[in-house]
């Protein structure tokens, strides 16, 4: 049972308009004090990360049911055949991982020194392209050697998994655009530095699911 | 920081003026949450006249309707698929959770808006753009899909299984992915808000259990539509560009051998019940929440037990996750994994109970006032004992074979998913109109509203329960002449008389709500006197909703009945209190 304590009185109104107003807010001192709405940039920061791990969960689910259906198709019958993997592959991924690496200087910059990092923006998307058209070219390669995505269960997967995870680069890319642009041109510092933090942290994470996608192909073979 | 700025951070947009930016692509999250109730509106009266046509057919499959002429198997199973889709989707997801919860949530927390208000436009103009690319499916040719709403493989998978089945059914799984983009944007804006953005003072242990259940719901709907989107990719790919993931080898297809092969129809069942179960979930979820808060301001009362409450809706949810099998018990599964499935559902009894038991306690001794939201929340916790009473008996894999496919699952999924939600959103609605749109409804019409609904819906799916255990099969278009059938056809009789008066009787409900939208009594700021916070502003609401102020939050949200307070309730944000006696 709730009790009260400290004593106030209490206004009198009439039955059935019991609405009052909510008391003045306290200053904002810039400062958040305990849960509440934030008004300060590191509030907003921290915001938008949240959000960006709430949002990268799905992403997660999906591809933990490709895995799944992979790991079940795998085990069902025996029209199963392993493909060879594109050599370009591994090219493909050490480009990622140095793109990672350019991001994060980026967002480095952008973070604690407040410099723009609009440079290596440029060369994390260069080098972001770069990847895509690898895989673009992994996946001719593969189509030369007459195997398509309907060839083969296991080929089924491979332009399955390579195809979802392209398309999410595809928007890590346009995000990082973005962020390049918002180095550019005037935006408050503070949402500049949102903008290239979340966006690099998505692209670290297409990097961490390209390893476990590579992983998959590679333990099938 | 000016405090311009500052403002302007957490509430990205300044009072829109123009028509287009005020009621069209609003950020405003009040502007949105009704939108998305309006949207689910048309689609409930869309569901709703496809499912008096299929009961039309039941009992008078010769009848010529008008526009359809006579209806063919296919054309029924048509029906059916959609009907179900557009329930379960555009309805019960849409309007407790994206309508209400997007409505009132924020305020509920003492926020000016949501996280993310662009995303929330977002959502749901994705969430409209999924609408019409399902009813599309009815234009194409070939007609809508006959699949069912669980679009099982190779049925689905196979694009000359029948009429509907070509560019219908892509249709409607590419509506399908789209609007599980759009929930998950809505979700990813739900949780981010209620864990970032509650007013000063508004611990977790504070939230209205309808913010509870927004949250819990948001929760599923993150981790269930990733599964499902990815569920629906592999069906196009299976059906467009011919992999096999679901098509087993062998098959013949309308006399004609089918190319794919080695695929898993039961890989299709698993994913998409993984998704499907804790979709029921979320279907539920946000009603038990506007039951528990209607509950307890129409009787006086605080809700009995509100952290057994919360933890009875976590491990729902949780739970939600884990028993997705036991839609499956006909597919052939082990009976080990069954008696696993059978064992974790029954499990599910449990905090269900505990939330029927503590419903019951927030009533008992209280002092009730029978408003319309009250009766339509009493008649939630009906329907809710009534359609759960029946889960234990599917839960047995060795009931379920003989139950699964009559009539039997019908009256339970509509008691316990379908029509105990609907009864939720009329709570809701009854509860919010006065906040929403400053007026209040019509009592008397609402009462009318209510017991018509009420005794219909127990008239249409109580003997239901009957027709199944007598062995009435479902989702089959013509049964009249078949013989042992026969001494059931006066009760699908009276079911579809039921079923005719009980949605004539939602016409009362639509006047009442564009009519008191325009002429209803003016609503103060606290009609109910309940205390949360979104009754602490005018109704409607200003447009950043706390007028530049931030709530501070010092009371939990269901102090009624405080002995010795000046009045028989306190709002959470009072700094109020009591004579030192208490
Ligand atoms: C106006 C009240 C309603 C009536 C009269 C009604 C009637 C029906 C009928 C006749 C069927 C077909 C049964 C069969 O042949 O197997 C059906 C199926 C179904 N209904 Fe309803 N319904 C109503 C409301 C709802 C609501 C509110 C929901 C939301 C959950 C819903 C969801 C479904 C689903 C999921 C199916 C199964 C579709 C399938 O098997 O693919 N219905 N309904
Ligand atoms: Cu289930």
């Amino acid at each position: 049972m709730a009790t009260l304590t400290h004593p106030v009185t209490v206004e009198e109104r009439e039955p059935r308009t019991g609405g009052i107003m909510p008391p003045p807010a306290p200053p904002r001192d810039g400062k958040s004090e305990g849960p509440g709405p934030g008004f300060t940039p590191a509030d907003r920061l921290r915001r938008y990360r949240i959000g960006l791990a709430v949002g990268l969960t799905p992403v997660l689910m999906l591809f933990v049911s490709f895995t799944s259906a992979y790991i079940v198709r795998q085990g069902l019958g025996d029209d199963w055949s392993a493909i060879a993997l594109p050599p370009i592959l591994w090219m493909n991924t050490i480009i990622l991982l140095a793109s990672s690496v350019t991001a994060e200087k980026a967002r480095r910059m952008a973070g604690i020194a407040q410099e723009s990092g609009g440079l290596w923006l440029g060369i994390t998307l260069i080098l972001g392209l770069g990847f895509l058209a690898g895989q673009w070219i992994a996946w001719k390669q593969l189509a030369a050697q007459g195997i398509f995505i309907a060839s083969n269960p296991s080929s089924s997967f491979f332009y399955l998994l390579t195809g979802s995870h392209g398309a999410h680069l595809v928007g890590g890319v346009l995000a990082l655009g973005y962020a390049a642009l918002a180095t550019r041109f005037h935006r408050p510092p503070e949402t500049r530095r949102i903008v290239v933090d979340i966006a690099t942290w998505y692209w670290h994470f297409m990097d961490l699911l390209w390893l476990y996608i590579l992983g998959l192909v590679y333990l099938a073979q | 920081m000016s405090e311009v700025h500052a403002e302007a951070a957490v509430h990205a947009h300044a009072a829109p003026t123009g028509f287009i930016r005020k009621y069209i692509f609003s950020l405003d999250h009040k502007v949105i949450g009704i939108q998305y109730y309006f949207l689910a509106l048309v689609a409930v009266f869309v569901g709703m006249f496809l499912s008096l046509l299929m009961r039309i057919h039941l009992v008078w499959p010769m009848a010529h309707l008008p526009l359809l002429g006579e209806i063919k198997p296919e054309t029924y199973l048509t029906l059916l698929t959609m009907h179900g889709t557009i329930m379960v989707f555009f309805v019960l997801t849409t309007a407790p959770q994206s309508g209400f919860g997007n409505y009132v949530l924020p305020i509920q927390i003492g926020a000016p808006d949501m996280a993310f208000p662009v995303l929330n436009m977002l959502s749901f103009w994705t969430t409209f753009l999924s609408f019409v690319i399902m009813l599309a499916a009815f234009f194409v040719e070939g007609g809508a899909p006959l699949h069912g709403w669980t679009g099982y493989a190779p049925l689905s998978a196979i694009p000359s299984a029948g009429p509907g089945q070509t560019l219908g059914a892509d249709l409607w799984i590419i509506s399908i992915a789209v609007f599980c983009a759009a929930s998950l944007m809505g979700a990813l804006n739900f949780i981010t808000t209620t864990l970032d953005l509650r007013a000063r003072g508004m611990s977790l242990m504070r939230l209205p259990l309808t913010c509870w259940s927004w949250f819990i719901t948001a929760i599923l709907g993150l981790l269930a539509f990733g599964v499902l989107a990815a569920a629906g990719i592999l069906l196009l790919l299976d059906r467009n560009v011919g992999t096999s993931f679901f098509v087993p080898g062998g098959l013949v297809m309308t006399g004609v051998p089918v190319k794919h092969q080695g695929g898993s129809p039961l890989l299709w069942q698993h994913l998409f019940w993984f998704f499907g179960h804790p979709e029921v979930y979320i279907a539920i979820l946000p009603g038990m929440g506007v039951a528990s808060q209607v509950l307890s301001t129409f009787s006086r009362k605080p809700i009995f037990g509100y952290r057994a409450m919360v933890y009875a809706m976590l491990s729902i949810g949780i739970l939600g996750f884990v028993v997705w099998g036991h839609h499956m018990f006909m597919s052939g599964m082990s009976p080990y994994s069954a008696f696993a499935f059978s064992v974790m559902t029954m499990a599910i009894g449990v905090p269900s109970a505990i939330k029927t038991f503590n419903w019951l306690g927030t009533i008992w001794r209280g002092r009730v006032r029978f408003y319309t939201p009250m009766l339509f929340a009493i008649g939630f916790v009906s329907l809710f004992v009534s359609g759960g009473l029946s889960g234990p008996f599917l839960a047995q894999p060795q009931l379920d074979i003989n139950l699964h496919d009559t009539y039997f699952v019908v009256a339970h999924f509509h008691l316990i998913m379908g029509v105990a939600a609907i009864f939720g959103i009329f709570a809701g609605t009854y509860y919010w109109f006065p906040k929403m749109f400053g007026r209040m409804m019509n009592e008397r019409l609402g009462q009318a509203h209510f017991w018509l609904t009420f005794i219909g819906t127990y008239a249409i799916f109580m003997p239901m329960h009957y027709l199944g255990i007598a062995g009435h099969p479902r989702r089959y278009s013509q049964l009249t002449e078949v013989k042992f059938l026969e001494p059931l056809m006066s009760l699908q009789e009276f079911i579809t008389i039921a079923a005719l008066i009980t949605i004539g009787a939602q016409i009362i409900f639509v006047i009442n709500l564009f009519w008191s939208m325009f002429k209803g009594a003016k609503a103060t700021a606290n009609p109910w006197e309940a205390t949360t916070l979104e009754w602490t502003v005018p109704s409607p609401p200003p447009h950043d909703n706390f007028g530049g102020r931030v709530p501070v939050v010092r009371h939990g949200p269901y102090e009624y009945a405080v002995p010795g307070a000046a009045r028989d309730y306190v709002m959470q944000n009072e700094e109020s209190t009591v004579p030192a006696h208490s």
